[in-house]
């Protein structure tokens, strides 16, 4: 199951700095442990992660192997118009999954 | 016969504190929060932060899922868990009257799966089930603890103590040594807590996941070389018994972070 929890101020003066902070559910499986008989668990972790405001990519990261499980991202930008942030989580065997939030800009 | 007087009287003297010796009073409780540092408390504090919430909102999407060949969802008997749940993880675990003997939140789970879903049951420790608790429990979160207040969980009550002032393992501790007696002091880098548990299931960092109070117990047994018990067996839930008891008053957290 996929679940995020983003917090995005829901409105915010033209011109503020908001923080946004976002947490996602994922194992992030090194690639570097073995089980009990010796073998190796092969790595499953997110890869890349992205940010768009509006449809503009604000922020991006880049993620690996020795961040820990449900990663937790903060980042700050400048709230310049009313609309969307959209979230997106890429990662290892064809993950994906995406979440998004508004915020009413005065 | 004076002279056995006497000795009868320094022999309780000599066993009364001896027994009452290291529990902790009511007043002096402290959960395991107040142990944490300023960062693991703020991850706590915020539930856009707190891993644990993103096993609560999978246990939200569960409780309204049909499963089981009874086609039935938990919230078809019992509706929205935010009124129906509320205080119920509070009082766990709880004395089962066809049973005969106490049921943790994780065993009535299953057992309503069993009993009115016609479901298999989840495994211990699987995220389906944790999800689950996490979720009930979740609704009772500042609700003052009452598990053990049933006079027929008194036995389990008193087993559990028993049990958590009893030595084992290769290191020959008892639990109480660590958390009546030296709590607030460091094994190597951790601080010893009073061991109240307020907050479970609750996201330990160091396991990276959500995990009950029997994976808890089971891995302080392994930590004093003892053999830890099975999950769902009857010593360690009368030890959650215990222990939810000796918390008697203290608000739930859950879903708690700690280290």
């Amino acid at each position: 199951m996929a679940a995020a929890l983003i917090n995005v101020p829901s409105r915010a003066k033209r011109g503020d700095i908001i923080e946004i902070r976002t947490l996602t559910s994922h194992i992030m499986e090194t690639g570097f442990r073995h089980t009990m008989d010796g073998t190796l668990v092969p790595r499953d972790i997110i890869t890349s992660f992205t940010c768009r405001y509006n449809g503009t990519e604000i922020f991006r990261a880049d993620l690996f192997p020795a961040i820990a499980a449900n990663p937790y991202l903060s980042f700050f930008t400048i709230a310049k118009e009313s609309g969307k942030f959209e979230f997106e989580w890429i990662g290892d065997n064809g993950y994906a999954s995406t979440a998004s939030a508004s915020i009413t800009v005065e | 016969m004076s002279f056995w007087r006497a000795i009868a009287v320094v022999a309780f003297l000599v066993t009364v504190p001896g027994l009452l010796a290291g529990e902790i009073p009511s007043d002096a409780r402290r959960s395991g929060y107040s142990f944490m540092g300023p960062e693991t408390r703020a991850i706590q504090d915020d539930d856009t932060s707190n891993p644990g919430m993103l096993f609560v909102l999978d246990g939200e999407a569960l409780w309204a899922k049909k499963t089981g060949s009874a086609g039935k969802a938990c919230a078809d008997c019992h509706g929205d868990a935010r009124n129906s749940m509320k205080g119920i993880a509070a009082r766990y675990p709880a004395f089962d009257k066809t049973l005969g003997r106490p049921v943790t939140l994780d065993q009535r789970i299953n057992l309503c799966r069993a009993d009115h879903q016609q479901a298999t049951p989840l495994p211990y420790e699987s995220r389906d089930l944790l999800a689950l608790s996490a979720f009930v429990a979740q609704q009772s979160r500042g609700v003052a603890i009452t598990a053990g207040d049933d006079p027929q969980a008194k036995p389990f009550v008193e087993q559990g103590r028993n049990l958590f002032m009893q030595r084992e393992g290769q290191l020959n501790l008892a639990c109480t040594n660590c958390h009546d007696d030296n709590f607030d002091k460091h094994l190597a880098g951790a601080p010893i807590t009073q061991a109240q548990p307020t907050g479970y299931p609750l996201y330990r960092l160091e396991w990276q996941t959500l995990g009950s109070l029997e994976r808890r117990l089971r891995s302080c047994m392994a930590g004093v070389r003892a053999q830890a018990y099975d999950y769902g067996a009857p010593e360690l839930v009368a030890l959650e018994l215990y222990l939810m008891s000796r918390a008697r008053g203290m608000p739930m957290e859950t879903p708690a972070v700690r280290p």
